[in-house]
């Protein structure tokens, strides 16, 4: 038996099918992934999500302990409840982990992490804190974590929140939490839709999706939030990026803060890697043939070979998509080895798909 | 609890055979399907060629993964199951009907001998869980 979350049973009741994900009993379907990606890109869906890791930071030194932790500049963060996305490198600018880290006050921000990385991310986190006196790092572990995402999802989830919340929730904009006595409530999410990613007691969390069924949201697993990420262009930790590849050949410069305003783990590293020239660039594939693109396959370019890093199915765009590293400059027609055949596959930009649209300009599939 | 009809018998890679006048009609079982979620691509044997008992014909991909197929019987493939290649969810959906992937005219109908019986395949998928 693995970790469970506090919706394990809920998942049972649900009709969930279980699988182990790092170490966790979670929801892979509930009888179709398909329709479960197809409910968040058309309706409303929510995933259990407490499997990931939330830590607090705080004190007086948290600021300038997440400005040297973190590729992102947390000094982004003016507003309270602002969320932003970074990665955490390792010296060489290899990536330790991917996260969103919220602003919640002075002193005060909630950083979710993922859950395969757990013990490597508290055991760098901490290690990172030396030197700094007033600094706390507290591990969440009773916190839980639901992700309601789709176009009616905001609207089907407002109406739970209590009267005086609603409000507050209403406002919010992208990117932006609100915090309450009882809960965090944040617009965001890893599905491409909109929505948003709740966080309470765990004790609590039960009754809460309860209401959400009742309320017409429906149940998501793993597998569906795989593709829906796919399809939204959203690295996985892991799979897309890790420690021996940098944000710059992950599709992830944007993310960096490289002025001179501070200095960060894996700085010299990334300026070093920018004055060489960065070799990888992070594209998007369309399957022009049939078949499916999976992880790891060789991709051929004019420019040399180059490696899928996600490939599958995509339900909205029904063809296959992937993500991958390939050579500087590669661009136009590429040729995948799939089952010893060479297919032909179209370099993208990425998203493929953003709010229940295609973004291929293509005109097919729409 | 997937099911397993006991006219039919099956190879441990889940397919299952109905033989009838020396003809093998070939698809993948209830416990395979459910194994591999939402099927979304498919590539069978070509109507007219020859496959050999135990040989990888085909595959079968669902979102998740690609799941090689085996023929269970050797002969020469007489139909195959045209719908499936725009509609491989149709395994899901009905994997002992609509869902079957290709006939064999069998070379041999001793081979069937070689094949698990209902109760065999049950015992060996409960294994597996």
């Amino acid at each position: 038996m693995g970790n469970r979350t506090p919706l394990y049973q809920c998942h049972l009741d649900a009709g969930a099918k279980i699988v182990d994900f790092a170490g966790w009993d979670m929801p892979i379907n509930y009888g179709s992934q398909i329709a479960e990606h197809e409910a968040v890109r058309g309706d409303a869906g929510m995933f259990d999500v407490s499997h990931m890791t939330v830590v607090d930071v705080s004190g007086g030194d948290a600021k300038t302990y997440l400005q040297h932790l973190l590729a992102n500049d947390v000094d982004r963060l003016q507003l309270s409840g602002k969320a932003l996305y970074s990665c955490m490198l390792n010296q060489q600018g290899g990536v330790i982990d991917d996260l969103i880290v919220y602003y919640l006050r002075d002193g005060f921000y909630r950083v979710v992490i993922n859950s395969a990385t757990r013990e490597k991310d508290l055991a760098w986190l901490d290690r990172q804190a030396q030197g700094y006196a007033d600094l706390g790092i507290k591990f969440r572990d009773d916190v839980a974590m639901l992700a309601v995402q789709g176009p009616n999802a905001r609207d089907k989830a407002i109406g739970l929140f209590e009267d005086y919340q609603q409000e507050s929730l209403r406002q919010l904009v992208r990117f932006q939490g609100a915090e309450f006595d009882d809960c965090f409530v944040a617009r965001t999410g890893y599905t491409g839709e909109d929505g948003f990613e709740i966080m309470m007691l765990a004790e609590r969390m039960p009754e809460l999706w309860q209401r959400m069924l009742e309320a017409g949201i429906a149940p998501c697993g793993l597998g569906a939030r795989d593709t829906l990420r796919l399809e939204a262009g959203m690295n996985l930790y892991g799979t897309d990026m890790d420690e021996t590849t940098t944000p710059l050949v992950s599709g992830l410069a944007w993310t960096v803060v490289l002025d001179d305003t501070r200095d960060f783990v894996g700085k010299q590293a990334l300026l070093d890697q920018q004055a060489a020239g960065v070799q990888q660039s992070f594209v998007g594939l369309l399957l022009l043939d049939k078949g499916i693109l999976r992880n790891h396959l060789k991709v051929v370019t004019p420019l040399g070979e180059g490696e899928i890093t996600s490939g599958s199915y995509s339900p909205t765009l029904q063809r296959s998509i992937a993500m991958a590293r390939v050579p500087s400059g590669a661009e136009g027609q590429v040729e995948v080895e799939v089952r010893n055949k060479m297919l032909r596959a179209e370099i993208v930009k990425l998203p493929f798909v953003r709010e229940g649209k295609s973004m291929l300009n293509d005109g097919g599939n729409q | 609890m997937s099911e397993v009809p006991s006219e039919l018998k099956f190879l441990s890679s889940h397919e299952w055979v109905l033989v009838e006048d020396g003809v093998a009609t070939v698809g993948v079982t209830d416990h395979a399907q459910e194994l591999l979620g939402d099927l979304v691509y498919i590539e069978l044997p070509e109507e007219g060629s020859t496959v050999a008992a135990g040989d990888s014909v085909g595959v079968i991909e669902s979102v998740k993964a690609a799941s090689d197929t085996y023929a269970p019987v050797s002969g020469e493939v007489i139909e195959v199951n045209e719908e499936l290649e725009n509609a491989p969810d149709k395994i899901n959906d009905d994997p002992y009907g609509d869902g079957w992937m290709y006939k064999v005219s069998m070379e041999d109908p001793e081979e069937v001998g070689d094949l698990l019986d209902a109760e065999a395949y049950s015992e060996a998928i409960a294994d597996e869980d």
